[in-house]
């Protein structure tokens, strides 16, 4: 059997909206924030597969997944460290309860 | 033509990605809900690596499945009692988020049905990108190479640094 690029499309558009489907249901901080990696992992393997399969001889979806995984690290750490700021003001991290910027 | 091992390889990876995937978002305990997704994480990188993509794979298991998940682990810990569940979701909720998945799956696979020439296409040969031509597209200033892109993350992490730091700090 040939696996064509279709095959690796499919997984990745589940992936995409289960993280929409999170996005848009969870109410705790942390779990958007697993949502979100999980569609940035899902744009990052679509980059990577249509780079492979369309274009093999340069690297440039190559270049933008690592540079997207760079970023989404240094996202990460940032919206962690607001997360457990926001933690110790109000011992809450659900996002109805985070409606002041400042108490 | 692919290889039966290929193929074996292929679905175990596209499986445990759906699973797992589903998973982490309908789990109601949020410590299983990381450890899902370095599942799904450690998927990816296999995925990456059956591409022949060796320097990205591992780049995905040192700083996603290495780096980020422990974020969320030490974060889980510190902001919830790890054997709660969340609450039951209002079906209205479940609604929505049914809706806007269904919705983003639907313009993608349009996107995808208007481009049926180009998603059939088999698997082209390619040489490996050796660290020697990965070492030059980041740090060379010429044609398809990324030396602005990199500083600029460079500079990027270490802002990351010290704006975490700052948040952060007891006061």
């Amino acid at each position: 059997m040939d696996i064509t690029l279709i095959w690796y499309l499919v997984p990745a558009l589940v992936m995409f909206c289960c993280g929409v489907y999170g996005f848009l249901t969870r109410r705790n901080m942390i779990a958007m924030l697993i949502s979100l990696e999980l569609m940035l992992n899902a744009v990052d393997i679509n980059f990577v597969v249509f780079n492979r399969y369309l274009f093999p001889h340069s690297m440039e979806g190559w270049m933008f997944t690592l540079f997207g995984i760079a970023i989404a690290a240094a996202e990460t750490a940032l919206a962690i460290a607001i997360i457990i700021n926001l933690f110790r003001v109000s011992k809450n991290i659900d996002v109805r309860d985070a409606t002041k910027m400042k108490n | 033509m692919e290889s039966v091992g290929s193929t074996i390889f292929y679905w175990i990876i596209a499986l445990s990605i759906v699973i797992f995937s589903v998973l982490t978002v309908t789990t109601r305990k949020i410590l299983r809900a990381a450890t899902y997704l370095l599942f799904v994480l450690f998927a990816t990188a296999a995925l990456y690596f059956k591409l022949d993509y060796e320097f990205l794979g591992s780049v995905q298991i040192a700083v996603y499945a290495g780096g980020i998940v422990v974020l969320f682990v030490f974060a889980i810990l510190l902001t919830t009692h790890p054997g709660d569940n969340s609450e039951q979701l209002a079906s209205r909720k479940k609604v929505l988020g049914l809706v806007g998945a269904l919705a983003a799956a639907g313009a993608c696979g349009w996107a995808l049905c208007s481009r049926c020439a180009d998603i059939f296409t088999s698997l082209p040969s390619m040489e490996n990108p050796t660290m020697h031509r990965i070492g030059e597209a980041m740090l060379g200033t010429g044609h398809e190479q990324y030396l602005l892109p990199f500083e600029a993350v460079s500079v990027l992490l270490l802002a990351c640094i010290i704006g975490g730091v700052v948040i952060a700090r007891k006061r």
